[in-house]
């Protein structure tokens, strides 16, 4: 229980998270009308399995996972109203609209799971069923995630707790709160993984969170467990970072923490399934921090999964009209993205929306040329040089954007906070990292497309041969059956 | 000076001359420009699309042609003017836009079947150059989306017109391979 340093670069940000952390956190009423997402954040969609008109009860599988998409269930009872394109957190996408009869039926087939009596691969099994998904933001599917680590054989469970972005603080009330179920959850993954220890990490400026957690650890008596302290700064909670902060381990370039022998879960995930065995309810609501100046009352909101965010800020006393115009951002001031509306619904991935004025997050300056004062480079927690690959963005160099690691940027956006030019380099990377994938995808098709021409061209050739072997035997034959007749 | 003198000097030239062609010989052959590889690597640049624009039955053909110097680098509009580009960066040219009498460049399109109306005829089967069409005679035919090329050879054959070009559904701002897992 020691605090270790081990953060290179990062920035020490002013914290905004007394605010909302002054209530408890607040239950919010189901939604009337629930829009679920087949994004819920991971970018890949769940295959719908309702059509419109269908009745569905709470916990009604809506749309089985896929690679990246956990399960989608139905958070409140009633009838499937669409299936349609609408904005969500991600830009434009598909999906499930549930029209609720306010009776909130429970599916009768929920039960809670005795989880201790399983084994590791049934209870995978189990977990997969439960729509439980990384509520950290990213939504992986929680149970394909350990089954990778199971299958690696990890050492280390790690609970991510460490919640860096200055705004956020939803896991900091979710432990604060909650703290039995995170403790209660990250026994239950253990079994499922099979890691022989597990650690949750978080970091020093929140010391209720922390006495919460080793009351809940006491009570729990469970030896596999410990709490780490680490430094508060950005962006330590970032996966890759905490494992070597907590490990002094680096996961290396283009692998996956179980190659390390770690696999990691975010506090927030831990209590849906805690959630999940012991009532058998699936991942139907998180909580989300609304935040920022521009809303009266900031608070913590434990919302179901498909309410407007236009709701949750209704809830916290709506919109203070009285400041300048408000920016609407799903995620932290760092690492956060830019709504379109107060339309879009809260998905598994989404843990803050940040209604920030002016004040909040000053006006970007006009961008300046960049005079390579090498700031960023210093500041990039993982250890790129953002100038020179910002140099290769701008002038579309694969190869340079490939040799100064554009695969290895977390997209933290620490190099645009120091950078004195204004340069908006974390989005310059987003979008050569897109323009790779699309080289990438074409380049495949076109080999794809070399391979089927070439069998193309033998299998034409290899005929034409055929047949000019057909024709002139016959003639051979014809001319010596012409002979043998004269 | 008299022939003595001279003798040492002619015979070090002589000599010189000798081992210097005999090592140039030597490297000539050693060091030649490899065609097949440089075809190799003005293909890779190639965007595959077979479709013929250039004049070449084909992408390779093309390389070849490229390669042994019949053939400019701006003949590519499938590839456009990054093609154009790489083509000329690799030969150490000065890059040419592509002209305009090869065809216009334009974003990836699909050949699509309209099944209605299809008759089975099997024309446009061994015109596609990779094989994207699926059908037998007195079958309907379909193109598999993924591996249609665009390339546009099984419109002329086809007797009834059945066949249209649609956008791509994996255009430039949505790769085709969606993989965007973190």
């Amino acid at each position: 229980m020691s605090a270790r340093p081990g953060l290179r670069g990062g920035l020490r940000l002013e914290s905004h998270k007394a605010r909302p952390l002054q209530r408890s956190v607040q239950p919010m009423p189901a939604p009337s009308m629930a829009v679920l997402a087949l994004d819920q954040g991971s970018g890949e969609e769940a295959r719908v399995v309702v059509e419109p008109g269908t009745r569905v009860r709470v916990g009604t599988c809506l749309a089985v996972g896929r690679g990246a998409a956990a399960d989608l269930h139905s958070p409140v009872s009633g009838e499937v109203r669409a299936v349609e394109t609408r904005p969500t957190a991600s830009g434009p996408g598909t999906c499930i609209v549930v029209a609720s009869d306010g009776r909130d039926e429970r599916e009768p087939g929920l039960a809670p799971l005795d989880w201790s009596a399983l084994d590791g691969a049934t209870l995978l099994e189990r977990l997969a069923g439960g729509g439980l998904a990384g509520f950290g933001g990213a939504a992986f599917p929680t149970a394909g995630k350990l089954a990778l680590a199971r299958a690696a054989g990890v050492e280390l469970l790690l609970l991510n707790g460490a919640e860096c972005e200055p705004w956020i603080c939803c896991d900091d009330a979710l432990l604060r709160e909650r703290a039995s179920d995170v403790v209660l959850g990250t026994r239950v993954m253990l079994a499922a993984c099979g890691a022989a220890r597990a650690t949750i990490a978080l970091e020093d400026d929140k010391p209720e969170a922390r006495a919460a957690l080793e009351a809940a650890l006491a009570d729990a008596g469970d030896s596999r467990l410990e709490v780490v302290v680490l430094p508060a700064v950005f962006p330590l909670g970032a996966e890759g970072l905490l494992i070597a902060a907590v490990t002094g381990r680096e996961v290396p370039p283009g692998a996956l923490p179980p190659e390390v022998g770690v696999v990691c879960q975010n506090v927030g995930t831990a209590a849906a399934v805690a959630r999940y065995v012991s009532e058998g309810v699936p991942a139907l609501t998180r909580i989300v921090t609304v935040t920022g100046s521009g809303v009266r009352q900031p608070a913590n909101l434990e919302a179901r999964i498909g309410t407007p965010v236009a709701e949750l800020v209704a809830a916290c006393g709506g919109y203070d009209d009285t400041l300048p115009a408000a920016r609407l951002i799903a995620g932290g001031s760092l690492t956060g993205r830019a709504l379109a509306s107060d339309a879009v619904p809260v998905t598994k991935g989404l843990n803050c929306v940040l209604v920030a004025t002016a004040a909040d997050l000053p006006v970007r300056a006009a961008q300046m040329p960049c005079i390579r004062c090498g700031d960023c480079a210093a500041a990039c927690p993982v250890g790129l040089l953002p100038q020179q690959l910002h140099r290769a963005a701008q002038a579309d160099d694969r190869a340079g954007l490939d040799r100064f690691g554009l695969a290895d940027c977390i997209e933290c956006g620490c190099c645009d906070y120091v950078c004195p030019s204004a340069i908006p380099l974390t989005a310059g990377f987003r979008a050569a990292r897109r323009r790779q994938l699309i080289h990438e995808a074409e380049r495949k098709r076109a080999a794809e497309a070399k391979t089927r021409y070439e069998r193309h061209r033998r299998r034409l050739d290899d005929q034409a041969d055929a047949e000019r072997r057909a024709f002139e035997e016959a003639r051979r034959r014809a001319r010596s059956d012409g002979a043998g007749g004269d | 000076m008299n022939a003595a003198t001279l003798l040492p000097a002619v015979g070090v030239a002589a000599g010189l001359a000798v081992v210097l062609g005999a090592a140039l010989g030597w490297l000539a052959t050693r060091l030649r420009a490899d065609p097949d590889s440089l075809v190799e690597r003005l293909d890779a640049l190639l965007p595959q699309t077979q479709c013929g624009q250039c004049q070449y039955p084909g992408c390779r053909p093309y390389a070849v042609a490229i390669a042994r110097g019949e053939a400019d680098t701006d003949r590519c509009p499938p590839g456009g003017a990054a093609t154009a580009r790489a083509l000329a960066t690799l030969l150490g040219r000065e890059p040419r836009p592509v002209d305009p009498r090869y065809g216009e460049t334009r974003p990836p399109r699909v050949a699509v079947i309209d099944e209605t109306r299809c008759i089975g005829c099997a024309l446009c089967l061994p015109v596609c150059p990779v094989d994207a069409i699926v059908g037998a005679p007195r079958f309907v035919h379909t193109v598999i989306e993924a591996q249609c090329t665009g390339c546009e050879l099984c419109l002329p054959p086809c007797p009834v017109d059945c066949i249209a070009l649609r956008p791509s559904p994996g255009t430039a701002s949505q790769p085709r391979a969606a993989t965007a897992s973190a």
